[in-house]
């Protein structure tokens, strides 16, 4: 008999159908995955199961666990949610309470299932040392927290653990250890998986049966390897060629000149320290060299907090070097005293399309700003400017009257790029330019980007800790660690015969391909 | 933004207008002259000639409370002008420029903060003499601390969004960014609190009359009929109660219209459909 059984359930908020009739199994024991773009209602079916639905949500459909259908009441419920079910959600930041040391969060969890079990022998079961139930949730990184969250959810021995997402926030490296940690305990423990995620590499890693949500409709179900092998779905198959980031190749013209180069670009933070010693300073950028020639295609990788982003903030004039200066096409600049006329030379892409418009402009608006660096632009040019520039990334100058909120998220990141484009720059910084946007849209904006690059000329560095997506584009890969670049190469050779212990990580983190 | 979700809303912008026309229609029209005294027919109660009584002078009541709503409501809304005006730069400038302007602008408006406001009023009469005029710097200048923490609060959530940054690789200085980017996006925390001040205001108000400090006659206003009255209070309430009520009444119907606005301006508060 299965555990889950969900027939024909239907979720929908007023008119809006989320959820529209799926249905799937889940045995004892068994690793389930649930597949789907953001807004499919993947995360909504993983809390009809758990009972959580918002009160605003209409439910329809049977879901019974162990046989018998959900309870009503909503302290049976409360008490099934308690001892059968542990749930794991995808930011552990705000799932933790941050006044709270750890170890009595997971003390909490295990004194309301009264099942008994021990703090620390939790914690040495995710993989933590007893020592961190000492600690604030601050106080841990991100693989740590949801290492808690983990031990939490364990707390009651659940008989099914389901994971929204639990890795999407971590970085590569983190990511693959955790997935590794949910598989070992699932089989330690013979509990059931359900595992909700975009990431089809991350669900073909974890689980033995997955199901594909599409708009809330189910449109393929099965054994792992047959749906994502040979998918029989259209929607599926496009997935699957998203996962594997197949791009049209592209003739990389032989570099120029050196365009951008740092020399000992130093960037240190002051931390709060208690009072009255000053805090430590945390170096965040360390001594980079580095050059980047005209026409290239450089990748930047590293963990989180290894300082990519800071790096680049220095690099388009955001933020100040403390030490060591940048020579762009020989002229000399620190950071933010970067010249006005060297400024429309440079741009930036941001990662998060969403907070890169202000929801109060046009989107014209919005795009016309760079303008103002061209002051020998005529203004009846800038209308075709913005015309021009929002047809190079496939949209319809039509839009151009339109508010942020009325764009998906690849468009957003479409309209983002042509805005970087505005004052034709020869040098464009991509701040893990596809990260934030749905698997399927994905490939197509890193197409896009490549085509510009050839008809622009533009130069590019592309920070990401996507591997697949950096040996797709890349022509040079820099390795970063802890603020320094440790090492360097071009990506077919550096992944297959990486040197330093950074780059072996990184490429022993990477999730082996679908299908 | 749908109106018909948020019945405070309309509950309160509806009083406030009704309160606001009462007001402005003093400014052509009253029942009877303000100052026209006549101790002849002192004291009487609510009648067809007088709707709400007249006072111990022989004034209509009625007449009264139209002139002292719209001195109340000129006062705080003054008062907010001038908060808002001042304060929402102070704001603005604290949150983009962080460093020593962001210190010396908060511990401005703390030692603002310090003192109570009567305090100061008190300090604006012996200085310059009591009015109307006095009363709306006095209101005026707490309300700037006021402004500029909600303001710089809203900024300093948006100034840390990408939109931010991509205003400064397009090379638009601080101040431009403030007033493009910053400024439309906490308009709607700016509008909220103002409504709240608003509120406050008049209250600030009636206290100042009150104690002498505000309105002076013949002028009048809430506070200073409530005065006016107390010495009546138990052989005539009814003088007290008429501008005590009104006074009221404007505070809940702002409160009202305030709460509803936050709440229709808040997108985080929105219904599913929308959001999704």
């Amino acid at each position: 008999m299965s555990l889950v059984e969900v027939a024909n359930l239907s979720i929908a908020f007023g008119a809006l159908q989320a959820v529209d009739g799926i249905g799937f199994a889940i045995g004892k024991g068994e690793r389930f995955g649930l597949v789907g773009e953001s807004g499919s209602g993947k995360t909504l079916t993983a809390l009809a199961i758990a009972g959580l639905l918002p009160e605003t949500a209409r439910r329809e459909g049977t879901i019974r666990f162990d046989g018998a259908p959900l309870p009503h009441d909503e302290r049976a419920l409360a008490r099934l949610r308690g001892k059968r079910i542990g749930m794991v959600f995808q930011e552990p930041m705000t799932a933790l309470n941050p006044l709270m040391k750890v170890g009595r969060q997971i003390g909490e969890a295990l004194a309301l299932t009264k099942a008994g079990g021990d703090i620390g022998a939790l914690l040495t079961e995710v993989g933590l040392l007893p020592t961190h139930g000492e600690r604030y949730p601050h106080q841990l990184s991100g693989g740590q927290r949801q290492r808690v969250m983990i031990a939490m959810a364990l707390a009651s021995a659940p008989d099914i653990l389901i994971a929204d997402e639990p890795t999407s926030a971590l970085d590569l490296v983190t990511q693959a250890k955790v997935l590794d940690l949910i598989a070992a305990l699932c089989d330690r423990r013979g509990m059931a998986l359900m595992f909700i995620s975009h990431d089809l590499k991350a669900v073909a890693r974890l689980c033995t049966r997955v199901a594909v949500l599409q708009r809330g409709r189910m449109v393929e179900a099965g054994e792992t390897a047959s749906v994502f092998g040979a998918p029989g779905d259209g929607y599926t198959r496009r997935l699957v060629a998203a996962a594997r980031m197949q791009l049209p190749e592209i003739a990389h013209g032989s570099p120029g000149g050196v365009l951008v180069a740092t020399r000992g670009l130093t960037r240190r933070f002051r931390q709060p320290g208690s009072w009255p010693l000053p805090g430590k300073p945390l170096t965040a950028v360390d001594k980079v060299d580095f050059a980047v020639r005209t026409g290239e295609s450089i990748a930047l990788v590293g963990p989180s907090g290894c300082g990519k982003t800071t790096l680049a903030r220095i690099l388009v004039g955001l933020d100040t070097a403390n030490a060591g200066s940048i020579a762009f096409d020989g002229r000399v600049y620190h950071g933010a005293d970067l010249s006005p006329d060297l400024r429309r030379d440079l741009s930036l892409v941001f990662q998060d399309p969403f907070s890169s418009f202000d929801p109060r402009m046009s989107v014209a608006q919005s795009l016309a700003e760079p303008l103002r660096l061209l002051d020998g632009l005529p203004p009846e040019m800038h209308r075709q400017r913005l015309a021009e520039n929002v047809a190079a990334v496939g949209l319809e100058p039509a839009m151009l009257t339109r508010f942020p909120h009325e764009f998906s998220g690849g468009q957003r990141q479409r309209l983002a790029i042509a805005r970087a484009l505005m004052t034709r720059p020869k040098f464009l910084v991509l701040d893990e330019p596809v990260s934030a946007l749905d698997l399927s849209v994905r490939a197509e904006v890193l197409a896009l980007l490549m085509r510009l690059k050839a008809d622009y000329g533009l130069t590019y560095l592309v920070i990401s800790h996507d591997l697949d997506m950096v040996a797709a584009i890349a022509d040079r890969v820099l390795v970063m660690q802890a603020g320094r670049i440790v090492e360097e190469g071009k990506p077919a050779e550096l992944f297959t015969n990486p040197r330093h212990e950074m780059t072996r990580e990184l490429v022993a983190a990477r999730l082996p391909a679908v299908g | 933004m749908r109106l018909p979700r948020h019945p405070s809303l309309i509950i309160g912008l509806a009083a406030t207008a009704v309160f606001v026309a009462l007001a402005l229609l003093s400014l052509v029209w009253t029942p009877y002259p303000i100052a026209q005294i006549d101790i002849a027919r002192r004291f009487q109660g609510p009648s067809g000639a007088h709707w709400l009584g007249t006072d111990f002078f022989g004034r209509d009541m009625a007449s009264l409370v139209m002139s002292g709503t719209l001195t109340s409501f000129t006062v705080a809304a003054a008062a907010v002008v001038i908060g808002a005006g001042l304060g929402v730069p102070l704001g603005l400038a604290a949150a983009i420029w962080r460093g020593p302007v962001e210190w010396l602008i908060l511990r401005g408006s703390d030692f603002v903060f310090a003192f109570p406001a009567l305090v100061v009023a008190i300090l604006i009469t012996a200085l310059i003499g009591p009015g109307a005029i006095n009363a709306v710097v006095a209101i005026g200048v707490f309300n700037i601390p006021v402004f500029a923490r909600v303001a710089r609060g809203g900024a300093l959530t948006v100034v840390s969004l990408d939109f931010v940054a991509a205003a400064r690789l397009a090379g638009l200085s601080n101040a431009a960014i403030a007033r493009r980017h910053l400024l439309p996006n906490i308009m709607g925390l700016v509008i909220v609190q103002a409504t709240i001040q608003l509120a406050l205001g008049i209250l600030a108000e009636a206290g100042l009359s009150y104690i002498g400090l505000g309105t002076q006659p013949p002028a009048t206003s809430l506070g200073l009929m409530l005065r006016d009255a107390q010495s009546l209070f138990v052989l005539h309430p009814f003088l007290s109660l008429v501008p005590g009520l009104v006074i009221i009444v404007i505070v809940i119907a702002l409160n009202l219209a305030g709460d509803g606005l936050r709440d229709a301006l808040d997108p985080r508060l929105k219904p599913v459909e929308s959001a999704a």
